[in-house]
């Protein structure tokens, strides 16, 4: 018996798991990314002479089913237009019967690869734009439900974009903006079918050319052993650490823009944590770790209701004001004071000190 | 945030009254403190009023304490130039107080546009 060389059986996998694009205007350059059911594609877009990410579904993988979870996929993105949201360009189906959508090549690093030596200032002006396409997707009644370090990519420009919504979940479908209070939300009868039928096919992986830092989302039936990528009606979805107490529960109903608060608690955590040798403490000021602990509140009640909230607090203790999760003594508030108005406070101890020296010599 | 007229108006009358209260601790003067007081007050005032246009019009830090300084230097010097000496116990407060008048409308001062706006 003779076996056939790993190069070999390497190029047979391959050729097996490139897409037919025949037909189409797009020509396969590169795998980007695979999950356990589908796969991201560099491709060339031969129309508008551009690269291009594709998402298609694996070949073993191509039910109706989660072919319909990525199509909705795809509608979700294609409804969140915004600077920090991957925009979509096409969807539809290849002609090897398999479901993909296209969307925009982003090039840059992931938010755990990015943050590693930025000082505490950048990174938590970097929390803060992490958090506008976020309250842009909540205003749309879409809630992320995956928000995690690798899923945060960082452009060559600095822009923040948040990938991977294949886990999120519909809460208005209407695309109006909502007004209502946060857990007040209903579900339209379309939501409900599409939020529980979860949209997490593809495993967490994103379009990224950086891919080999990504943790990949685990799908987890209570009560059962924990297959990679599983999907079931009522599992619990989410990456563990960043998942909120009700979606750890599997409380689908529970969710809503607070969960989203509760990961990106779990990210400005992340980010105040020092990086492996560097020289300084993990100990960070009090009104951020209150900030942490507001965020990453048990009680969905006790968390900031929007992440507009979470981003104002980091951005009032970025410009040296109160924060609203932390109540600071008498001390705190003046050495708050003093740090911020360092220069006039130095001005007048100058001023007042040589007015002491007048009165000194004019005394002897 | 105070218009930075406004601000600079306020800020060197205040600082002009503490400036000229600080008389009282050289007995030599001490019979004049009232007059040394309104003048101080008066020298802050037209500092601050200097400043604060100059602060609207010019939007640099480091330009409005160097015109704090020279506005306040040069006031003092007038007054020190009208009483006959003390220039240095005159001329040096008067600076500090110019100084600290350019950096505050500029750093805390609202623009009259903003305001309006």
């Amino acid at each position: 018996m003779k076996f056939l060389p790993d190069q070999v059986v390497v190029r047979l996998q391959t050729g097996m798991q490139t897409p037919d694009l025949s037909g189409t205007r797009y020509r396969a350059l590169e795998l980007l990314g695979q999950g356990g059911m589908g796969a991201v594609w560099l491709v060339q877009d031969s129309i508008l002479q551009r690269p291009v990410a594709l998402k298609i579904l694996t070949a073993e993988n191509s039910s109706a089913d989660l072919a319909a979870r990525l199509m909705q996929e795809a509608v979700v993105l294609a409804r969140l237009e915004h600077p920090g949201i991957v925009p979509v360009h096409d969807a539809g189906t290849l002609p090897d019967g398999r479901t993909f959508y296209c969307m925009k090549l982003v090039e840059g690093k992931t938010l755990d690869h990015y943050v590693l030596k930025l000082p505490l200032r950048e990174r938590l002006r970097l929390f803060q734009r992490i958090a506008e396409p976020l309250a842009f997707a909540h205003s749309r009644g879409i809630i992320h439900r995956d928000l995690k370090p690798s899923n945060v990519m960082v452009g060559s420009f600095g822009e923040v974009l948040i990938m991977d919504w294949g886990l999120a979940k519909v809460l208005n479908v209407t695309g109006a903006p909502s007004a209502q209070v946060p857990g007040a939300v209903e579900e339209s009868s379309l939501t409900k079918q599409v939020s529980e039928q979860v949209m997490d096919a593809f495993g967490g992986f994103s379009p990224a050319k950086q891919v080999s830092g990504h943790e990949f989302t685990r799908a987890v039936k209570p009560g059962a052993s924990a297959p990679e990528n599983a999907t079931a009606h009522g599992t619990i979805l989410g990456t563990p650490g960043y998942m909120a107490p009700e979606q750890e529960r599997g409380d689908v109903n529970l969710i809503d823009q607070r969960t989203d608060v509760f990961a990106l608690g779990s990210i400005l955590q992340y980010l105040l944590q020092e990086p492996p040798g560097s020289q300084q403490s993990d100990s960070y000021s009090r009104p951020l770790r209150a900030i942490c602990a507001k965020s990453m509140s048990a009680e969905m009640s006790d968390r900031y209701r929007t992440v507009q909230e979470l981003a104002a607090d980091v951005g009032r203790y970025l410009d040296g004001m109160p924060v609203s999760a932390y109540r600071e003594n008498i001390f705190e508030r003046t050495a708050r004071l003093v740090s911020r108005n360092r220069v006039a406070v130095v001005l007048v101890l100058a001023y007042l000190f040589m007015r002491l020296l007048f009165i000194l010599f004019s005394r002897h | 945030m105070s218009n930075k007229i406004v601000l600079g108006l306020v800020l060197g009358g205040v600082l002009g009254i503490l400036d000229g209260l600080t008389a009282w601790f050289t007995p030599a003067v001490r019979a004049g403190i009232v007059g040394i007081v309104f003048g101080s007050m008066f020298k802050g005032l037209i500092a601050g009023v200097l400043i604060g246009v100059f602060a609207r019009k010019v939007h640099s830090l480091a330009l409005g304490i160097v015109f704090g300084l020279a506005v306040g230097a040069f006031l003092a010097w007038i007054i020190a130039f009208m009483q006959h000496g003390y220039y240095f116990q005159i001329m040096l407060p008067g600076a500090m107080v110019g100084l600290i008048v350019g950096y505050a409308t500029q750093k805390y001062g609202a623009s009259g546009q903003l305001q309006r706006a």
